[in-house]
């Protein structure tokens, strides 16, 4: 097992236990702080994928902004710990039941795929994660998406002053 | 590294999200639930991104072969944060009418 495996295993691990502790947590805020460990989880796999320009748009973007974006409701609008009533304990194991079902029944399709046997992700190489030949591929074949995503924030951000205004 | 196990780690980080989204009933945990979901996914395409520009590249092709899917990552990114602020907003404007954030309460759209 070599060196890129061990990363592999460890961030894998490292982030699936952070989304558990995102859900298991009382406290919202606790689940924000490990939700945003699970996003820098994620930057590490970009990392190791050789996504560089991916990774630090996902820290600067997930966790910069838009986590800071769910302290900030969480604080403006002050629930109590306890405010979130109880469900069935029969409700929750349900979920787990479905989830688990979810789960189980996409890993037994993807095992018995045969097209994607001894296909191999390429790790540390390739230039395709790089900001030069993405800014390229932006601002040549998907200008056009990328200007209407202007219009985009635009509308979202009239949008959500239109609503959060009373 | 295999395909496979990229698509085992996807799956299972997506799970815990659908989990999530069906167990608990405060409304902010459940939207940080459909963005780790939101996450699964753009790790998924980054993986097959890669998996094809190897492809690529031991058959002599492009060099940029699997941008593509980069490029959707960035633009969903993109979506994700437009998504998040009018979210937001919804759950600010719901709590300010019901005093509660439970998604409970929503269960009629009428008064």
């Amino acid at each position: 097992m070599n060196v890129l495996e061990i990363l592999f295993y460890s961030l894998s691990v490292f982030a699936l236990i952070s989304a558990i502790m995102v859900l298991i947590s009382k406290n919202p805020i606790h689940s924000v702080l490990w939700l945003i460990l699970v996003f820098f989880a994620i930057s590490g796999h970009y990392i190791l994928l050789n996504a560089q320009f991916l990774a630090i748009v996902n820290i600067i973007v997930y966790a910069g902004a838009i986590m800071v974006l769910f302290l900030f409701v969480i604080m403006l609008i002050n629930v109590k710990k306890d405010s979130e009533p109880q469900k069935l304990l029969f409700m929750k194991f349900a979920g787990v039941i479905t989830g688990g079902s979810f789960l189980i029944l996409l890993i037994a399709l993807v095992k018995q795929a045969t097209p994607l046997v001894g296909k191999v992700v390429l790790l540390k190489e390739g230039t395709i994660g790089l900001i030069n030949p993405l800014g390229k591929a932006l601002f040549s074949d998907y200008v056009v998406p990328f200007e209407i995503s202007s219009v985009l924030f635009l509308s979202a951000m009239v949008g959500a002053v239109l609503i959060g205004k009373k | 590294m295999s395909i496979q196990y990229y698509i085992f780690f996807c799956l299972a980080l997506f799970s815990i999200g659908v989990v999530g989204v069906l167990t608990r009933r405060n409304a902010i945990i459940v939207f940080m639930c459909i963005e780790l979901m939101l996450n699964a996914v753009n790790l998924l395409l980054v993986a097959f991104s890669k998996m094809y520009y190897g492809m690529a590249v031991q058959n002599g092709g492009a060099t940029t072969a699997g941008i593509d899917a980069q490029i959707f990552v960035f633009f969903i990114m993109v979506v994700a944060a437009a998504e998040v602020s009018i979210g937001l907003a919804i759950i600010v404007m719901m709590y300010r009418n019901t005093h509660s954030i439970d998604v409970n309460f929503l269960n009629r759209l009428k008064n």
